[in-house]
């Protein structure tokens, strides 16, 4: 896999994804997901609002690069408090 | 009743899971490495962080083919769509006039993209195109290879000529799936033209038309052949498109780092797009049936 190119903090974040993608298939295997309707304007299901919230995440991180000059961990901790609040609200 | 539910049936979708393994999400990760480094080869390297992201996202000509590629596709879609729609009404419901016309609209999807740039160059050329000379004899000075509006003009023309088939065919395949129970409903309750189209044939019609807008979305957001072809981008950058513009940044001055971010944020760019229009129309489906 040398030709991928893997750096340590890319396999990191693809591992977390990888994670979080079994997690979600456990928890649907142990209990089943709801569709239901939160703050947003559409109901969704459990990985409908991880689906939102990695996509917001990414675009937090885009607009952070793009309009802020400040450490972009605080970015970070503004995605997964976006992510944490989806998923649980959404 | 009970449902069975057979889940061996999972092990069915495997080749598919392999093939967009190969085919996209390795190919994507290996974009997503590429976009933290400063890399030649993948034993020159070095990591860099979020910089190439910085500069993508700060690049003045990004912005400007951006700009020019969002412009392009809304006109693509308000152009080809109600055109598609409006052909497919007027085609023929029997006879063989359905054949001759199927056969006909079909023929511009069937031509390569290269070929369709090389036959619009041509067509457009003042000197010895058809299109060209007979524009120039009104009275009108077209140069596409001169002036930017001309060469939009030309663009465009050329992807409407080429797509909208895919719209109309779609959309009449739409509207031969309408039972004549609802035509003759219509009719005995007087409805006008109008009305049959807006309450009986839109909504019928809604499915393929998502399909053709996401399609025709995705492949005019991407568009990079026809007008490479046609136009090379110019005249100055007026027809350079996003595809275009990473093009030249990852093949001709071998940007890899700066390419890799680039495609990625062009990649979010269509998940976003394409996951709010979709939401929007499968939601609004929904709502109509209830």
């Amino acid at each position: 896999m040398a030709w991928m190119a893997w750096t340590p903090i890319t396999a990191a974040f693809f591992g977390c994804i990888f994670l979080m993608l079994i997690g979600m298939g456990i928890w649907q295997a142990v209990s089943p997901t709801v569709p239901r309707r939160g703050f947003l304007p559409l109901t969704t299901t459990r990985g409908d609002r991880l689906f939102i919230s990695l996509l917001g995440a990414a675009y937090i991180h885009l607009g952070w690069l793009a309009f802020t000059d400040a450490a972009l961990w605080i970015g970070s901790v503004i995605a997964l408090v976006w992510l944490v609040i989806v998923m649980r609200w959404g | 009743m009970n449902k069975i539910t057979n889940n061996k049936a999972w092990f069915l979708v495997l080749p598919v899971f392999f093939i967009v393994a190969i085919s996209a999400i390795i190919p994507l990760m290996t974009v997503v490495n590429y976009s933290v480094q400063d890399i030649f080869d993948p034993q020159t390297r070095f990591f860099v962080g979020t910089e190439w992201f910085e500069q993508v996202l700060g690049d003045s000509r990004l912005h400007d083919a951006l700009i020019r590629q969002i412009i392009y596709t809304l006109s693509v879609l308000f152009i080809e769509i109600p055109l598609g729609i409006a052909v497919a009404l007027t085609l023929p419901r029997k006879g063989w006039g359905v054949s001759a016309s199927m056969v006909l609209l079909a023929l511009p999807l069937l031509i390569p993209w290269n070929v369709v740039g090389t036959i619009w160059q041509i067509f457009g050329r003042a000197d010895i195109g058809l299109g060209g000379y007979l524009i120039n004899l009104m009275g009108i000075d077209y140069n596409y290879a001169q002036n930017p509006m001309d060469a939009w003009l030309t663009v465009l023309v050329m992807d409407v000529w080429h797509w909208t088939s895919l719209i109309v065919l779609l959309c009449y395949a739409g509207l031969r799936s309408i039972p004549d129970a609802y035509y003759q409903a219509a009719k005995i309750d007087g409805a006008s033209r109008w009305a049959v189209f807006r309450f009986i044939q839109l909504p019928k019609m809604q499915s393929v038309l998502v399909i053709g807008v996401l399609l025709r979305f995705m492949d005019s957001f991407m568009i990079y052949t026809e007008p490479f072809v046609l136009t090379g981008g110019g005249p100055g950058n007026a027809t350079t498109f996003l595809s275009q513009f990473l093009t030249r940044m990852a093949v001709g001055q071998f940007d890899l780092g700066p390419a890799a971010a680039f495609s990625l944020v062009y990649f979010l760019i269509i998940l976003l797009v394409c996951w709010v229009f979709y939401t929007v129309v499968m939601n609004a489906g929904k709502q109509g049936e209830q």
